[in-house]
């Protein structure tokens, strides 16, 4: 089973140093949605954060001392190397003291790690994103990639959903995206009062589209609920299944494929994942609690 | 007496009571020497001065669930088989220190400082150098090498033993793994009645031995050893079908047997504990109560360990089934695509210190049958 080819290591995070973290100040924390927030990092040392690359889709641990580590995506992009972003979710020990922290603080930082959304070798293809709730922000850094080369892409589509309209992040861009002919369909599991739009799940709003199955790519994130059903939903429209990326979750200390926790059977989703090609773990994505 | 011409693969005779000048040697070059003790009625990996500190004449019961030590009737040192301890203790210790975070001002990461103990292994069983082996590749992989075993596993001696007593939950054999060892020693030795043969297994091994009064091992020496070792096959306490592995596993992950077998696992993680090859490893973070410290200390985990798969979204395997067929289908199916190796190398230990009495031989057996192919 093939999977992504390992994301270079930038050359400035030594391989010995991999499992003690790098500090980093806060430059910005800002509030997305409610219990969600994008917080902004730079290494303290200068050469490092110089030297510092990400690929789309890759991801870092977060740690704060006394409560934790957390393995998170970054969301920001890849060109833009003044800063780093993680958008997270507030929800456990070591994310709702991030949600605490304030400009100047200082956070522990290791990685990055894992494969990366294959974006560079999916020019001249149509490119189908379809992401639910937090599964937007690893998601992100493609779509500034794309952004910055749009010529060499055909369509490109995003289907969003999340859970109600306020839990929809990074509304604020999508005026921009859509001007640069991305086009987004949105989709809540619940309205409310003031939601003029699709009502519905992610999988549902394959429906609107005829693909162009030979050359169309998919990149999905989100539960992993809504990822089973947007495969199905792309199999079923014959897209190949080594042409559809998915970017799994799974319980992550290390980040190096060492402490074996994150295993989905021979694959460490840390090191070989989070991104795979659905062919490389389909004979296993289909067993329950596996 | 002729000079015995010393390389690596030499064979000589060692005379017992040499075996002491080879641990003093080893401790004369900086090595802490340490091998099977007896402490509370088990064999565990103590220090060990001389021959005078080894289990003489003694041997151990095992079967599923069942350990004991017994006089074995002669007065051989290496008549009994490991116990619960396998050597990855030192390798990949059970508790031991990443860094210390530390809040002075600024924070400061700061990494242990203490070199790796240097230790000689006395008595390692064949089937331990295989686990030794298949450890190594997990923790130095080409991608990313794990610095504190590295330089633990660069600093040991290896002593092998050949296994002319096998246990009673032993099936090195069906693994391929035992009972000789096949390299990866610095010295091995096969003991008979009133002699040692010793082999040469490199070069660090053959600077030990230089000048000691090393015979040549005649014929019907040989002829011995190689007959204990042909009668050691004969009497493995176990056999584990391995032909159609680890296919058999991954093609039945929806077998009965699981659930059949979860009724009976209490999911007390002794099985990846006593496991020589079982890596999995969690942090813990140890914080002063002024929040300035903190220290993270990597640990042994479990695949049956309730936190293992934990996270936000829920629990991945959240019952003994799933937990179970998570480690035997690692250990006996996926290992293999991941270091081209199954990942058991049938020490028994799993079988031997399980409280119920779960013996993966059987659990094999038991998926063969109704087995999709």
């Amino acid at each position: 089973m093939t999977t992504l080819v390992a994301t270079n290591r930038p050359a400035a995070v030594s391989s010995e140093d991999l499992l003690s973290p790098s500090w980093a100040e806060v430059v910005d924390i800002k509030q997305e949605i409610e219990k969600t927030g994008t917080v902004w990092l730079r290494f303290k040392d200068p050469a490092l954060q110089k030297a510092y690359t990400f690929a789309p889709g890759q991801f870092n641990m977060l740690f704060l001392p006394g409560y934790g580590e957390a393995a998170i995506s970054i969301c920001s992009d890849g060109e833009k190397r003044d800063t780093i972003g993680h958008t997270v979710r507030f929800v456990g020990n070591v994310t709702n003291a991030i949600s605490r922290l304030k400009a100047g603080d200082t956070i522990g930082l290791r990685g990055p790690f894992g494969t990366h959304w294959p974006i560079e070798q999916l020019e001249g293809k149509d490119i189908l994103l379809a992401a639910g709730g937090i599964g937007l922000p690893p998601l992100r850094p493609v779509i500034y990639h794309i952004l910055r080369h749009r010529a060499k892409f055909g369509k490109v589509i995003l289907l969003y959903g999340a859970r109600t309209p306020s839990d929809l992040l990074y509304t604020a861009e999508f005026e921009e995206w859509r001007k640069a002919d991305i086009d987004i369909q949105v989709t809540v599991d619940r309205a409310d009062d003031t939601w003029k739009g699709q009502v519905g799940v992610v999988p549902l709003l394959f429906y609107r589209y005829r693909f162009d199955a030979a050359k169309t790519a998919v990149m999905t994130c989100g539960p992993e609920i809504m990822i089973r059903f947007v495969v199905f939903e792309a199999l079923a429209r014959r897209i190949p299944a080594d042409q559809i990326f998915v970017s799994l979750e799974r319980n992550m200390k290390c980040g190096q494929g060492s402490c074996g926790h994150c295993q989905l059977g021979p694959f460490f989703v840390c090191k070989d994942g989070p991104v795979f090609p659905f062919s490389a773990i389909e004979p296993y994505f289909s067993v329950e609690e596996f | 007496m002729a000079e015995l011409h010393l390389n690596i693969g030499t064979i000589a005779a060692l005379p017992k009571a040499q075996l002491d000048t080879i641990l003093s040697r080893l401790r004369e070059k900086g090595y802490r020497t340490v091998g099977p003790r007896i402490r509370d009625d088990a064999v565990v990996c103590g220090p060990i001065a001389g021959l005078a500190d080894l289990p003489q004449g003694l041997t151990s019961v095992e079967n599923a669930g069942q350990y004991r030590i017994v006089p074995s009737g002669n007065k051989r040192y290496f008549d009994i088989t490991p116990g619960a301890q396998s050597w990855k203790q030192f390798f990949f210790p059970p508790r031991v220190s990443l860094f210390t975070a530390r809040k002075n001002g600024n924070w400061n990461v700061e990494k242990p400082s203490e070199p790796a103990p240097q230790i000689a292994m006395i008595g390692v069983r064949p089937c331990d150098i295989a686990a030794i082996k298949i450890q190594d590749m997990a923790f130095m992989r080409d991608d990313f090498t794990d610095p504190l075993y590295r330089d633990r596993r660069k600093n040991a001696f290896l002593v092998a033993v050949n296994c002319l007593h096998p246990g009673g939950t032993c099936f090195c054999d069906s693994m391929g793994t035992g009972p000789k060892a096949g390299g990866d020693f610095d010295l091995a030795l096969t003991e008979l009645d009133d002699v040692f043969i010793l082999e040469i297994g490199s070069e660090a091994g053959k600077e030990i031995v230089k000048g000691m009064p090393l015979q040549p091992a005649d014929a019907s020496l040989q002829q011995k050893a190689d007959q204990g070792l042909a009668a050691a096959r004969e009497k493995m306490g176990r056999r584990m079908d391995v032909r159609d592995l680890p296919d058999l596993i991954l093609k039945n992950l929806n077998h009965p047997e699981w659930e059949a077998v979860a009724k009976r696992c209490m999911s007390c993680a002794s099985c990846t504990l006593v496991c020589p090859t079982c890596f999995c490893w969690d942090t813990q973070d140890h914080t002063s109560l002024d929040g300035n410290e903190t220290e993270r200390e990597r640990v042994w985990d479990s695949c049956f360990n309730p936190g293992f798969s934990y996270q936000a979204g829920g629990n991945t395997r959240p019952n003994t089934r799933s937990r179970y067929r998570q480690w035997l289908s690692h250990k006996l199916g996926s290992w293999k695509e991941q270091y081209g190796v199954l990942g058991c190398v049938g020490c028994g230990r799993c079988i031997t210190w399980c409280p119920v009495k779960i013996d993966i031989t059987e659990q094999v057996a038991a998926l063969r049958k109704e087995a999709r192919s």
